[in-house]
């Protein structure tokens, strides 16, 4: 059986699911918002295309998804990009130049992650959330794909623009800045 | 300075196939250069356990279902509308 649509009744169905979804992708509540008012408007334009071959739910989810991805691709595109700047400063330090190690200072050490059981707990929601909020956009973008929606790859460079070495460097320098920050700020 | 002590004095490099390894797979060539320098690199044998726990975290983080709610007046709003714009065909 073909699964059915009724615009008069996706709000009441799906307008909290969107939001949950977009609010995790993108932490901005007024855009947020301006995104699930889109991909509704921009759904009702398409009805007529539903063939009823996914559920109402993954085909409102699939245009909000891309129009997600529009909005990593204009951060992330922003004239030169100070922020990565910033970042790539941050760990400028990591590493000596002269011997290849690891600077002693900027080193990792054990700390609370260590023996932490991973599980969900405020605090570490919290710190986390606050180092990856100091990422440039670019990386959050590809950062969030990877490891929330586990794209492949491919998927992340085609619609990020990137080559495969830009991604693996920006996968790299990530997690350097994320590791670097959880360490300094762990409680 | 020959292919295996270059990989011995890099943690920029070594760091970097940790990363990728955690994504894709890795030559054999990197598996052993990977190898070769965590035997002597306890730092980075550290930054190999945290990451892939950062890994694990990140994964729970992103996957709790945490439910945000819209308000009820920007829900009413956003039907109206749609029931607008269904009404102008």
């Amino acid at each position: 059986m073909n699964n059915q649509i009724n615009p008069h009744q996706w709000v009441e169905e799906h307008a909290d699911y969107l939001y949950t979804y977009t609010i995790a992708r993108i932490n901005d509540e007024e855009q947020a918002k301006d995104l699930v008012q889109e991909t509704f408007l921009a759904a009702l334009e398409k009805v007529d295309k539903f063939e009823g071959k996914s559920s109402e739910r993954t085909w409102l989810t699939a245009i909000l998804r891309n129009k997600i991805v529009d909005v990593y691709r204009k951060k992330s595109s922003g004239l030169v990009n100070t922020d990565v700047n910033k970042a790539e400063q941050e760990q400028a330090d990591f590493f000596n130049e002269d011997d290849g190690h690891w600077n002693s200072e900027r080193a990792p050490q054990q700390f609370g992650i260590d023996n932490h059981d991973p599980i969900i707990n405020k605090e570490f929601n919290q710190i986390m959330q606050q180092c990856m909020q100091k990422l440039p956009a670019l990386w959050m973008s590809v950062f969030t794909m990877k490891h929330m929606d586990d794209e492949t790859t491919d998927i992340i460079c085609a619609e990020l623009k990137l080559t495969a070495s830009n991604f693996w460097v920006i996968i790299h320098r990530t997690k350097l800045n994320l590791r670097a920050c959880l360490q300094k700020n762990w409680i | 300075m020959g292919p295996l002590k270059k990989i011995a004095y890099n943690c920029k490099k070594a760091t970097f196939l940790i990363e990728k390894k955690l994504i894709a797979k890795i030559t054999l060539r990197e598996q052993l250069e990977l190898r070769y320098h965590l035997f002597g690199c306890g730092v980075c044998r550290i930054y190999q356990k945290q990451t892939g726990k950062i890994n694990e975290m990140v994964h729970q983080l992103f996957h709790a279902s945490v439910n945000t709610k819209l308000n009820d007046s920007f829900k009413k709003d956003l039907q109206h509308r749609i029931e607008e714009e269904l009404n102008k065909d």
